[in-house]
């Protein structure tokens, strides 16, 4: 077949490791995904075309995991991922306060990044820390026993980092 | 290594364990589950570690996983030859060389342990091992003994057996406590007779459909096909549920050898455990354990020299809570997104890439070992007569005692709560207990004598669910309980099928309208109504269960839905359309906290004057409550 024109001599060395590693397993494709995802902080367009034809699974089928798992992002992510647990065990404690206190702090609505693009701000369904409700997870750090009060000192130190 | 495959490489293999697990010189252990990190015991270990080096200490130092006590976490244990193992709870790195001090001097203060454990029973063999040689010195005596502490009094430890003992690091400790002598005895066994113990004990799913376990093996193994698979369930996602994820990170091999003896009964070659995205240390665990596992001849080609062939993979989770659904998640498995399908096509004979497929939760995994070791029988004589063995509970909320419980089934759902879990702090009102996640029902206090079995708690109009128990109080608005599952169904449906995207949906709306002070008289006869449409109509259990939360807590509390929809109150204080904070007088010390942390300027005062608050400006954010130290903000 001959070559068509794709991204793959574009695509990042970093992201060709990747894929390269699984050897093209269709099964593999979570996987694949997830390495790209921790790698570049959300799975960009060329990169998932890549997948695509190393793979040789359709574009439309990786569009589809992409946006049906929470792990993934097609907006680049910023530089400190903030998860605010919305458990049972934080919602019962007052997570959500949490939650509007950092959307306040930062600006931002739950899902977005700040324009600086060093935070990103999401809920995630339970980290199971919960004898530490309610919990905030910045950048695989859990914060426990959060209160609102400290946010923005806890802010702080990631924003110096 | 050399692979493991006799007896007498077992025992070898034991008495190197041994060695470490109860040496012959001081041993401190730090309990390092996610939560115990969280808490700062990576800080308590790197500060245990430079004291060793300083003081040039022979102590050995290793880590452990979750101890069940969470709320006391960091928590360490320091054993000495001779003597009893003592815990100490809530250990800071500043702490530290204060209690170096105390063990080289062989003190007690001033920094007490919370308990001492005497002695331990092996699950497995049953063996009994003394950690204390002759009397019991006085002081000691005065430390309470790990069977007088009300929450480890009713606990029976099976699932849970090695956390917070073994490292799960060192498979040889987890073989020093008769791991892998379950395996070595069912491959001298033939599979049928294996498959009729685990029946006989009546283990069944921990993962809360309680299933039984050997029958669904049964059928497995009965099943067409050549190629077959096992699965182990990880994908932990209830919200306030956190048991597989101690089991995993604390005693990973627990869960491989079960997944190794069902492997061989049913007759699968092929392994997968599937864990939750947001279960870092778990994975790193168990990809430790399988790799040591294999070095020792446990995983792989000719385990035991018996000819069997079994291998495990890891596969992560990401972030998709229909996961936990076994037809979903062996969608997942195979690289798509994470759909359910219709539950008449079993999944023992057509599952992952269609074939016959046996999936068990982690706990469940965790349980097969012991079934095994000693007998079904034995098992079967462990809790109540339809719900055998032991459950493991992850206890949070708002109780005293926040932690990993294992109790055997059939004990009162008070003694839980007020016993192990020592009631509810700040002197409130034991309202309610949620379990089975948000597939399962909140469980009002004045049932409190209800034994815990998948069948009384079903009856309950919950269910046994995997295992998160959130105690809730007077402080928790139940109307708001059910719309916070409510939604956060509507978000983890996978949208396939119409009575679950839609109708929990438009449950979610009702609910929100509630909450909000715009709730209709008939909204809770249309709640009712929906919900019996989604569960006859929907595809798979998280549709078909979607609407037990609203159904349980109108069962149990339709004062609190008549107060939001007639008076348009929340009689808890928690739905913020309905609620306005004030500033009580007499209480108020003028203490200007609450005006500096509210982000609105709502809350005002001068010093040492009585605050007020603005309820145009206030957004109800909480703040001032949170900060106040003198119970000052009343919310209404």
């Amino acid at each position: 077949m001959k070559k068509t024109a794709t991204k793959t001599e574009t695509v990042d060395k970093k992201i060709k490791a990747i894929v390269d590693k699984y050897k093209g397993d269709k099964t593999a494709l979570i996987a694949v995904l997830q390495d790209i995802q921790d790698a570049c902080r959300y799975l960009p367009k060329d990169a998932l075309t890549y997948v695509a034809e190393k793979l040789a699974v359709p574009v439309s089928r990786i569009y589809e995991v992409a946006t049906f798992y929470n792990a993934f992002s097609l907006k680049p992510q910023g530089k400190h991922l903030i998860e605010v647990c919305a458990g049972t065990a934080c919602h019962v404690k007052g997570g959500f306060n949490l939650l509007e206190k950092l959307e306040r702090e930062l600006d931002i609505a739950c899902g977005d990044t700040t324009k600086d693009e060093l935070f990103t701000l999401e809920q995630v369904r339970c980290l199971g820390c919960c004898s530490l409700a309610p919990v905030v997870r910045i950048g695989g750090n859990i914060h426990a026993f959060l209160t609102q009060d400290e946010i923005p000192k806890v802010l702080k130190t990631y924003k110096e980092m | 290594m050399s692979k493991i495959n006799t007896r007498e490489a077992l025992d070898k293999a034991a008495k190197k364990g041994l060695s470490t697990l109860i040496p012959a010189k001081i041993k401190i252990t730090v309990g390092m589950s996610t939560s115990g990190i969280a808490s700062g015991a990576q800080g308590v270990y790197d500060a245990l570690a430079a004291e060793i080096k300083k003081r040039k200490l022979s102590i050995l130092l290793t880590k452990t996983g979750s101890m069940g006590m969470d709320c006391m976490e960091p928590l360490i244990d320091v054993m000495a030859p001779g003597k009893p193992r003592l815990s100490y709870a809530m250990v800071t790195a500043a702490k530290v060389p204060q209690l170096m001090d105390e063990i080289a001097k062989g003190t007690l203060e001033p920094i007490r342990p919370f308990y001492r454990t005497d002695g331990e029973q092996s699950l497995i063999t049953g063996e009994k091992i003394k950690f204390v040689k002759g009397a019991l010195p006085k002081e000691l005596k005065e430390i309470p003994e790990i069977n007088e502490v009300p929450f480890y009094k009713k606990q029976i430890k099976i699932a849970t057996r090695n956390c917070g003992i073994i490292d799960p690091e060192n498979i040889d400790e987890y073989i020093a406590r008769g791991g892998y002598s379950a395996l070595a005895k069912a491959l001298t066994q033939k599979p049928d007779k294996l498959i009729d113990d685990v029946i006989a004990s009546g283990l069944r799913g921990r993962g809360g459909g309680g299933f039984p376990t050997g029958v669904k093996w049964r059928s497995c193994r009965e099943a067409e096909g050549d190629i077959k698979y096992v699965i182990c369930n990880g994908d932990e996602g209830d919200p306030g549920a956190y048991m597989d994820r101690s089991v995993m990170e604390g005693d990973p091999h627990s869960v491989l050898e079960g997944m190794i003896i069902g492997a061989y009964a049913v007759g699968a070659h092929e392994g997968f455990i599937y864990v939750r995205n947001e279960y870092p240390l778990a994975v790193a665990n168990l990809s430790k354990a399988i790799e040591q596992a294999r070095a020792n001849g446990f995983l792989g080609k000719n385990i035991f020299g018996s000819g069997f062939d079994f291998d495990i993979r890891i596969a992560k989770g990401a972030g998709a809570f229909v996961c936990g659904e076994s037809t979903a998640l062996m969608a997942s498995l195979e690289g798509k997104a994470g759909e359910p399908r219709a539950k008449y096509i079993h999944t023992v004979e057509h599952g992952l890439w269609n074939r016959p497929s046996n999936l068990n939760n982690v706990e469940t995994w965790a349980n097969v070992p012991v079934v095994i070791a000693r007998g079904g029988k034995w098992f079967a004589g462990i809790g109540s007569k339809e719900s055998t063995g032991t459950k493991v509970f992850s206890l949070v909320g708002n109780v005293k005692n926040v932690g990993l419980v294992e109790v055997p089934m059939g004990i009162p759902l008070k003694e839980i709560v007020n016993d192990i879990g020592g009631g509810i702090p700040g002197g409130r009102k034991f309202k309610a207990v949620q379990t089975g996640g948000p597939s399962g029902g909140c469980i009002p206090a004045k049932l409190g004598s209800l034994p815990v079995t998948y069948d009384e708690l079903s009856k309950a109009g919950s269910m046994m669910g995997s295992g998160g128990m959130i105690v809730m109080d007077d402080k928790t608005c139940m109307v708001d309980i059910a719309r916070y599952f409510i939604e956060f169904l509507e978000s983890e449906s996978c949208g396939k099928c119409v009575p679950c995207r839609e109708g929990v949906k438009r449950m979610r709306d009702i609910l929100e309208d509630i909450c909000k002070g715009k709730g209709k008289e008939g909204d809770v006869e249309l709640l009712q109504s929906m919900s019996q449409a989604i569960i006859d109509g929907s595809l798979c259990a998280l549709g078909g269960s979607a609407p037990n939360p609203v159904l349980s807590t109108i069962k149990y509390f339709r004062d609190e839905y008549d107060a939001h929809i007639k008076e348009k109150r929340c009689p808890a204080g928690v739905c913020k359309p309905l609620i306005t904070y004030s500033v009580l007088k007499d209480k108020c010390t003028g203490c200007m906290r609450c005006a500096k942390v509210c982000p609105t300027k709502a809350a005002t005062g001068e010093k040492k004057k009585t605050h007020k608050i603005n309820k145009k400006l206030c957004i109800k954010c909480g703040a001032c409550l949170e900060a106040c130290k003198f119970g000052a903000i009343k919310v209404e």
